[in-house]
């Protein structure tokens, strides 16, 4: 592997940081001074020039042999402490470079819909701040060359991610969301860092200590064999590294955060909650996927998890009513089907489908936001209805989008999602079990996206007088880059047009050098063309079964949702509207618990150790006391003894002192004779 | 001066120390004192001077009498200047009035 050493991959970052400092900094003069399009003009020019330079470094890496695909600018050495070396260097593989073109090119997208959709915020320049933070924040995840950088980004992320969702803190429950977002993430990252020391410490051991990516990646053979407590140090480091996955992209048991995280504002849910940083799970994955295709337990766990939470969180979204939610927990269901893809060692399926996830995702929420733009703020689908025809560009693009999350045939989440189901039942990692998961998530995939489109787009409008008569199409800054995304839905899709049906794949060719180990395994599929096209026949079906069931519950009435509803006591419905009580259940174990545990640890705290504390505080003032009396009494009475005695003797000898001059002559002569006297005998 | 001894020069001398001795240690005013210091030390003096005249060639006995002499009046101005200072202090030069510093 030939390293090819530029300069200018640093601005990709940086461009967006220099945004949110001056923004950040000095927004609030600039709003005042020079309006909202100055502050606009800030914040969406470095991003558009990020996207530039991205693609620079894109054409570059073309011009290079597959092999040598690889770009570094390296800016300086940041740790250097005894084997622990780390550098803030920048890199650009095939992987990274297809990261950077989605965060650059649809966050470019969002920012410019921002500037339409936040348009009346007071905070325009604070939001935009942040926006541009996040921006860089998740350049430096995907471009990191190191785990450390990576987690800086990992970190940066969540920051702004819970600094966005509680953009709007002066309601309480958007700063509950933010702060369940923040510490959520914080166990997942907790993982994560695990992680990252047991692969330090362990290369460490074999004499490779190192945590750049390109060296763990050479070295990692050194881990083969390698134990810790009975259990082998690859499978362990991954699943510590797959816990920091489901906290950042809300798979089971750390999805929670996600649905709430939708109090933030809209193109907010798009870029972070949808198409970017969510996705740093996956990409953490695909990064690391020389380790875990070391690890097969941890594969089986990965698929696994992202199987159920495909399945369950789509049953959840067929009955929630708030426009986003719907769209929320259909992220989380997409982002297991991108862990199903992990899992069975499909990495460049995952990633193809987290990229046209990102575009159709993308184009849903911003449709979605414009919907509550125009809706004058209300998020309800059972207000809703009848939009078709008053805003016919939000519909065109929310439908399209729709027809792509669905996997209709020739739209890229076909594609992309044809591909996951297909590697989950072919490749030697899966099974049918993972199949027949993943088809009836996409069942209800179509069932409940369809659902949505029915109660929001068709039929008579649910809403009061006041708010259908100011419903209205969006600005054009918010309709252009609906646009484009959706055309990216339909177009993106066939970069990645399977074998079978005649389309070489040439975005797994692009990404063949990062995944030599998966391309592996895929080498020992079975390549059953008629296979292929039976299952792929079969969940076309499942799909269009999905949309049926929609269309007559929410378009004909046939059957009122009301009465199914009801089916069984209206038990599972109940179950699937209050999402499976998976937070109560959280906060009866794990909040309530850790409530309790404080209390015991506070009752120690204050009956025990202040005791003990206390105890020895007064033991030291008992024996200060004795220590006193002792000084007291023995040590001053001593020396007040000898001061009394001295005092005596003075007081007896100035009695000479008689002050009368003849007396003292007296004495001197009386002397003087006694002497002589003396002195003559 | 023939039929004059040494003795008889000792004699006054001896009745002279011994008046002023009388002086000083009976004395209650300052001035009194000095006076009887005065005539302690012209007792002296003539001593000096008997034995130098009496004793041998040398003059050291006239000396040191001229010294006395001189002594006895720095004495004098000196003594006198504290008696001043009493008297100023306490309204009087009795001896037995200044005792602040008794016991």
């Amino acid at each position: 592997m030939e390293i090819t050493t530029v300069s200018y991959l640093r601005w990709i970052p940086l461009l967006p940081l220099l945004g949110a400092a001056v923004n950040g900094l000095g927004g609030s003069v600039i709003q005042r001074r020079f309006g909202k399009s100055a502050i606009s003009a800030i914040a969406v020019t470095p991003v558009v020039l990020a996207f530039v330079l991205s693609c620079c470094a894109f054409l570059q890496l073309k011009g290079l042999e597959p092999e040598h695909r690889f770009l570094l600018d390296d800016v300086w050495r940041w740790i250097d402490i005894g084997t622990l070396k780390a550098d803030v260097a920048f890199w650009v593989d095939p992987l990274s470079c297809v990261m950077i073109l989605v965060i650059t090119g649809i966050g470019g997208l969002i920012h410019i819909y921002s500037t339409g959709y936040m348009h009346e915020d007071e905070a325009y320049w604070r939001f935009f701040a942040y926006l541009n933070l996040f921006t860089f924040a998740m350049l430096t995840l995907v471009l990191g060359d190191s785990l450390l950088l990576m987690f800086v980004g990992w970190e940066g992320v969540g920051l702004c991610s819970f600094a966005l969702i509680g953009f709007w803190w002066t309601e309480q429950i958007n700063t509950t969301a933010g702060n369940k977002a923040f510490i959520v993430n914080r166990i997942g990252d907790f993982g994560f860092i695990l992680g990252i020391f047991l692969i330090f410490w362990s290369l460490d051991a074999a004499g490779h200590g190192s945590v750049v990516f390109r060296d763990i990646q050479h070295h990692a053979v050194s881990l083969e064999g390698r134990t810790i407590w009975g259990l082998p140090v690859v499978v362990l480091a991954t699943l510590f590294f797959f816990v920091g996955a489901t906290g950042k992209s809300a798979q089971i048991p750390l999805y929670v955060w996600l649905p709430d995280a939708m109090q933030g504002p809209t193109p907010v849910s798009a870029l972070i909650h949808a198409a970017t940083m969510v996705t740093a799970g996956v990409y953490m994955i695909a990064r690391l996927n020389f380790l875990f295709a070391m690890a097969p337990e941890t594969l089986a766990v990965v698929a696994g998890i992202g199987a159920a939470t495909a399945f369950f969180a789509a049953t959840i979204g067929l009955v929630q009513n708030d426009i986003k939610r719907v769209l929320a927990y259909s992220t989380v269901s997409q982002l297991g089907y991108m862990f199903v893809a992990m899992g069975v060692g499909a990495y460049a399926a995952g990633v193809f489908h987290l990229v046209t996830h990102a575009f159709f995702k993308a184009c849903l929420f911003l449709g979605s936001g414009s919907v509550i733009h125009g809706m004058s703020g209300e998020q309800d689908m059972r207000k809703m209805g009848g939009l078709k025809d008053k805003m016919p560009t939000t519909f065109w693009t929310f439908l399209v989008a729709t027809l792509a999350l669905t996997g209709t045939p020739l739209t890229s989440g076909f594609f992309s999602k044809d591909e996951i189901l297909w590697k989950a039942f072919s490749s030697p990692h899966g099974n049918a079990t993972l199949w027949i998961i993943g088809v009836c998530g996409a069942g209800m995939t179509a069932c409940y996206m369809f659902r949505q489109v029915f109660m929001t787009f068709f039929g008579e409008t649910r809403a009061d007088h006041h708010v259908a008569h100011h419903i209205h199409e969006s600005p054009r800054s918010m309709t252009m880059p609906l646009v484009i995304l959706a055309i990216g839905s339909i177009l993106v899709g066939y970069l990645g047009v399977p074998e079978f049906l005649g389309g070489g794949n040439r975005f797994e060719a692009w990404l063949e050098p990062v995944f030599a180990s998966g391309h592996e395994m895929a080498a020992h599929a079975s390549h059953d063309a008629g296979l292929e096209w039976t299952l792929m026949l079969i969940s076309v079906v499942v799909a269009a079964t999905g949309f049926l069931i929609a269309y007559v519950l929410y378009y004909r009435h046939a059957a009122s949702p009301d009465a199914i509803a009801d089916v069984a006591g209206g038990v599972p419905y109940r179950l699937l509207y209050n999402k499976y009580y998976v937070d109560e259940i959280y906060w009866a174990v794990v909040v309530r618990g850790t409530l309790l545990v404080s209390a015991i640890c506070s009752w120690f705290d204050g009956a025990i150790v202040d005791g003990i504390v206390n105890g020895v505080a007064k033991l030291t003032v008992a024996l200060s006391w004795l220590d006193g009396l002792f000084d007291n009494r023995v040590i001053d009475g001593l020396v007040n003894l000898i001061a009394n005695r001295t005092y005596d003797l003075g007081s007896r000898m100035r009695r000479v002192q008689t002050g009368s001059i003849n007396a003292y002559l007296y004495v001197i002569v009386g002397t003087v004779t006694i002497v002589l006297l003396a002195r003559l005998f | 001066m023939e039929g004059i001894s040494l003795e008889h020069f000792l004699i006054v001398s001896l009745l002279v120390f011994a008046l002023g001795l009388y002086t000083v240690l009976t004395r209650k005013n300052a001035i009194g004192i000095l006076m009887g210091i005065e005539l302690i030390l012209n007792a002296a003096n003539i001593n000096y001077i008997a034995f130098a005249r009496y004793g041998g060639a040398s003059i050291d006995g006239q000396v040191f009498a001229v010294f006395v002499i001189m002594l006895a009046a720095a004495e004098a101005a000196i003594g006198l200047a504290i008696v001043l200072g009493i008297y100023q202090n306490f309204d009087s030069i009795d001896v037995e009035a200044t005792d602040s510093l008794r016991y």
